[in-house]
C-alpha cells in the first residue's frame, strides 16, 4: 500500500482548505486535487483496502474491482473539467460544494460496505443542493427545498434498506443483492431515484436547469452515474430495469420536444441517457453491462459538454429559453462547434463517443431477442438525436436570429469544453483504450458497415422528419410553458395535501368551536347556574297547581321561588318539603 | 468586436446546405443495397428500414408530444 489516502479523501479535505487560498494559487490548488487524485487511482491495486473497525462491522473506504475503477476514473477526469470550467467563478460556496460532491461520489465508488456508502451518499444529496442554492433566486431556493426533499426520502429508503440488510446478513459488506425481500426493494428504490427512473425522476427536470451554470455540470455527471454505478454493483439481471429502462429512454423524449427551457430539455435528454444504462443492467449479459459502463462513461463526457456549452450561454446572454435564443452561431462559433460535438456525441453518430457505447446495449438486446425493447430503444435513439442533438443547437445557435450579440465564454471554459470535446471525438475513434478498462472482455466491433450506414440513416431521416416538420408549421411551437409532470403529485399535490388538511382539521376546530366552546359549554354553564331552581319549579309547581293556585298568582310563587333560590334565602317549608320527598325516596327504595 | 459568421444569413447557403443534407440521405438510401448485414431481427435485414424506422419515429414522436401537449400544458407561472 503505497497510497496514502482514498480518492474521496482527497477532494473532501482539499475542499476544506479552498476558502483559505485566494487567487492563482486557489485555481492551482482545485485543478491539482483530481490529478493527484488520478495518479492515486492510476496506482490503487484490486482487492479491498482502507478499512476500519467500526462497531464490530467492516468499514472498507477502497473497494478496487474493474467495476469501480472505471467509474473512479471518468469521475476524476470530468471533475477536473468541471473545476477548471468554474474556475473564474468567485464564489467559494459553490467550489467546496462542488470538491465535496465530487469527493461524496468516489467514496460511493470505492465504497465496500453499506455504512460508508450511505454516509457519502448523503454527502452527495446535500453538496449537490448547495450547488443549486447557490443560484441565489428566488426559484433556485425553491427547487432546492424540493430537490433535498426528495433525496432526503430516497435516502431514507435506502437507509432503511440497509438497516434490514445488515440484520438479515449480519455484515454491513454488500456486493451483489438482487431483488428478494422487503430491504432489497427499500435499497432499490433508494438507488432508483437517484437513478431518475421514473416515476421518481421529476426531481432532475426540476432542480438542474435550476442549478448555478457551473454547478450543472457536476450534477450531470455525478447524482445519477454513482446511482448506475451502484445499480450495477448490486442488480444486475434484474428483469425490472429493463422495462423500467426502455419506459425511461422513451417517455422523456416527449417533454423534451415540448420543453422550452434549453437546460430542462438536456434534464429530459439525461434521463432517456440513463434509461439506456438502466436497461443494460437489466440485461445484465457480459455485453450488456459493458455497454452500461462504457455507456456511463462516454454520457458524463458529452452531457457535461452540452451543459457546459448551453451553460455558457445562459452565462454570456443571462438566457436560456429557446424562445428567446437564436443566431448565436454568429457570435459564440466555437461554443456551437462544442455544443454540436456534444449533440453528434448523445445521438450516437459514427465518429462520436456514444455510437461505440450505445450500441453495445442495442446489440444486447438484439441477441436476447428482445424484440419490443429493441425498438423502443432504436425509437429513443431516434428521438434523442431529434432533441437533443438537433433541437438543442438548433434553437440556440441557428433558427431565426434573436438580435442578441454576445461573445465567446472566457478562456478556462473554452479550454473544459475543448477538453470534453477532444474526449468524445477520441474515445470514438480509438475506442480501445475505454474497451480495455471495462469490467468484461470487450468483443465487440462497433464499426460494421450495416451499422454504421442502419445508424445514419436511422438519424439522418429522424433529421428529414425535423426539417420537413418545421418547413411545414406542424413542429410545435417552443411556448412559455410549465409542462405537467410527475413532480405535480408534490408540488401541487402537497398543496392539495396541505388545502385539505386545512379544510379537514380547521373544519373540525370550527365546528368543535361551536359545539364545545359555544354551545355545549354555554349550555352546562346555563344548567348549572338553573339548575336547583328548575328543580324546584319542576317539584313545586304541580304541587301548587294541584293546591289550585293558578294564573298571576302561580307567577307570583315561581318568580318568588326563583329569587329566593338564586339568592340562597329559600323559606323552610321548601327545604322541609325536600326533606320530605328525600325521605320518601331513601324508604322507597331501601 | 471580431467579425461576425453569417453564412446562413444568405439564402444561397441555406440552399446549398438543404442540398448537400438531401443528397446524404440519398446516398445513405443507395448505399443500403452494397451492406452485407448480420441481421438479429428479420425486417432489420430488409432494405432502408432504418431509414424507414427513423422518420417514422420522429413523426411519431412529434405527433404524440402534440397530443402529450394538450394534457400537461400550463401557464409559465402555474407553481407560483
Amino acid at each position: 500500500m503505497t497510497n496514502f489516502m482514498p480518492p474521496a479523501a482527497i477532494f473532501i479535505i482539499g475542499a476544506l482548505f479552498v476558502p483559505l487560498i485566494k487567487g492563482k494559487l486557489k485555481s492551482a490548488f482545485m485543478l491539482l486535487l483530481p490529478v493527484i487524485a488520478f495518479a492515486t487511482l492510476v496506482k490503487m491495486p484490486e482487492g479491498n483496502y482502507w478499512t476500519l473497525n467500526f462497531l464490530d462491522y467492516n468499514i472498507i473506504f477502497g473497494r478496487v474491482d474493474r467495476l469501480s475503477m472505471v467509474f473512479g476514473y471518468i469521475f476524476t477526469i470530468i471533475s477536473f473539467i468541471g473545476i477548471l470550467f468554474a474556475l473564474k467563478v468567485e464564489d467559494d460556496l459553490q467550489h467546496v460544494s462542488a470538491l465535496l460532491y465530487a469527493g461524496g461520489a468516489l467514496g460511493v465508488t470505492f465504497a465496500g460496505d453499506f455504512i460508508s456508502l450511505y454516509i457519502f451518499w448523503e454527502l452527495l444529496a446535500i453538496s449537490s443542493t448547495f450547488l443549486i442554492l447557490a443560484r441565489r433566486t428566488k426559484q433556485s431556493q425553491a427547487a432546492a427545498f424540493r430537490y433535498i426533499l426528495v433525496h432526503v426520502f430516497g435516502g431514507l429508503c435506502l437507509l432503511a434498506g440497509i438497516v434490514i440488510y445488515i440484520q438479515n446478513s449480519g455484515t454491513a459488506e454488500f456486493s451483489y443483492i438482487g431483488l428478494s425481500g422487503t430491504g432489497s426493494y427499500l435499497i432499490f428504490i433508494g438507488i432508483a431515484l437517484n437513478a431518475a427512473i421514473p416515476p421518481l425522476h421529476p426531481w432532475l427536470q426540476d432542480a438542474y436547469p435550476e442549478a448555478t451554470v457551473t454547478g450543472a455540470v457536476f450534477m450531470s455527471a455525478l447524482t445519477t452515474k454513482s446511482a448506475v454505478y451502484l445499480m450495477v454493483r448490486t442488480f444486475p439481471g434484474t428483469e425490472l430495469l429493463i422495462w423500467l429502462g426502455a419506459i425511461m429512454t422513451a417517455i422523456p423524449i416527449f417533454y423534451a420536444v415540448l420543453e422550452n427551457d434549453i437546460r430542462r430539455v438536456l434534464s429530459y435528454s439525461l434521463i432517456n441517457q440513463v434509461g439506456f444504462m438502466m436497461c443494460g443492467i437489466g440485461i445484465g449479459t457480459q455485453l450488456a453491462i459493458n455497454g452500461t459502463v462504457s455507456h456511463a462513461f462516454c454520457h458524463i463526457l458529452y452531457k457535461a459538454l452540452l451543459f457546459m456549452s448551453t451553460g455558457s450561454v445562459l452565462y454570456m446572454t443571462g438566457k436560456i429559453r429557446c424562445t428567446d435564443l437564436g443566431g448565436l452561431y454568429k457570435t459564440m462559433p466555437l461554443t456551437c462547434l462544442f455544443c454540436m460535438i456534444g449533440a453528434a456525441s448523445i445521438s450516437a453518430f459514427p465518429l462520436f463517443s456514444g455510437f461505440v457505447s450505445k450500441s453495445m446495449i442495442i446489440s444486447a438486446a438484439a441477441y436476447g431477442k428482445m424484440t419490443i425493447i429493441w425498438l423502443i430503444l432504436q425509437f429513443a435513439s431516434a428521438g434523442v438525436f431529434h432533441h437533443a442533438g438537433i433541437k438543442v443547437p438548433f434553437f440556440t445557435f441557428f433558427s431565426e436570429d434573436s438580435g442578441i450579440r454576445t461573445k465567446e465564454p472566457p478562456l478556462n471554459m473554452l479550454l473544459a469544453m475543448g477538453i470534453a470535446a477532444f474526449f468524445c471525438i477520441a474515445i470514438a475513434v480509438f475506442p480501445a483504450p475505454l474497451y480495455n478498462i471495462l469490467p468484461y472482455p470487450v468483443d465487440y466491433v462497433p464499426y460494421t458497415g450495416a451499422h454504421v450506414v442502419g445508424q445514419l440513416q436511422l438519424l439522418m431521416f429522424g433529421a428529414l422528419a425535423f426539417c420537413l416538420l418545421i418547413l411545414s408549421g406542424y413542429y410545435p411551437a417552443e411556448l412559455r410553458a410549465v409542462n405537467l409532470d410527475t413532480d405535480w403529485f408534490y408540488r401541487k399535490g402537497g398543496r392539495l395535501f396541505y388545502y385539505i388538511m386545512d379544510k379537514i382539521l380547521n373544519g373540525l376546530n370550527s365546528v368543535s368551536e361551536k359545539v364545545f366552546v359555544g354551545g355545549l359549554a354555554g349550555y352546562l354553564g346555563r344548567i348549572s347556574r338553573d339548575g336547583p331552581v328548575r328543580a324546584a319549579l319542576l317539584a313545586m309547581v304541580p304541587a301548587w297547581v294541584i293546591s289550585g293556585k293558578a294564573g298571576e298568582k302561580l307567577d307570583q310563587k315561581k318568580t318568588f321561588l326563583r329569587m329566593a333560590i338564586e339568592t340562597g334565602t329559600s323559606p323552610v317549608g321548601i327545604n322541609a318539603a325536600w326533606a320530605t320527598i328525600f325521605l320518601v325516596l331513601v324508604y322507597l327504595l331501601v | 468586436m471580431k467579425k461576425e459568421l453569417k453564412i446562413f444569413d444568405k439564402p444561397k447557403n441555406v440552399k446549398r446546405f438543404l442540398g448537400f443534407f438531401y443528397a446524404s440521405l440519398l446516398v445513405l438510401l443507395v448505399l443500403d443495397f452494397f451492406i452485407h448485414k448480420h441481421a438479429e431481427f428479420p425486417w432489420e435485414g430488409a432494405i432502408n428500414f432504418f431509414a424507414v424506422y427513423g422518420f417514422l419515429s420522429c413523426v411519431l414522436l412529434i405527433f404524440i408530444a402534440k397530443i402529450l401537449r394538450i394534457f400537461v400544458k400550463r401557464d409559465e407561472d402555474y407553481y407560483d
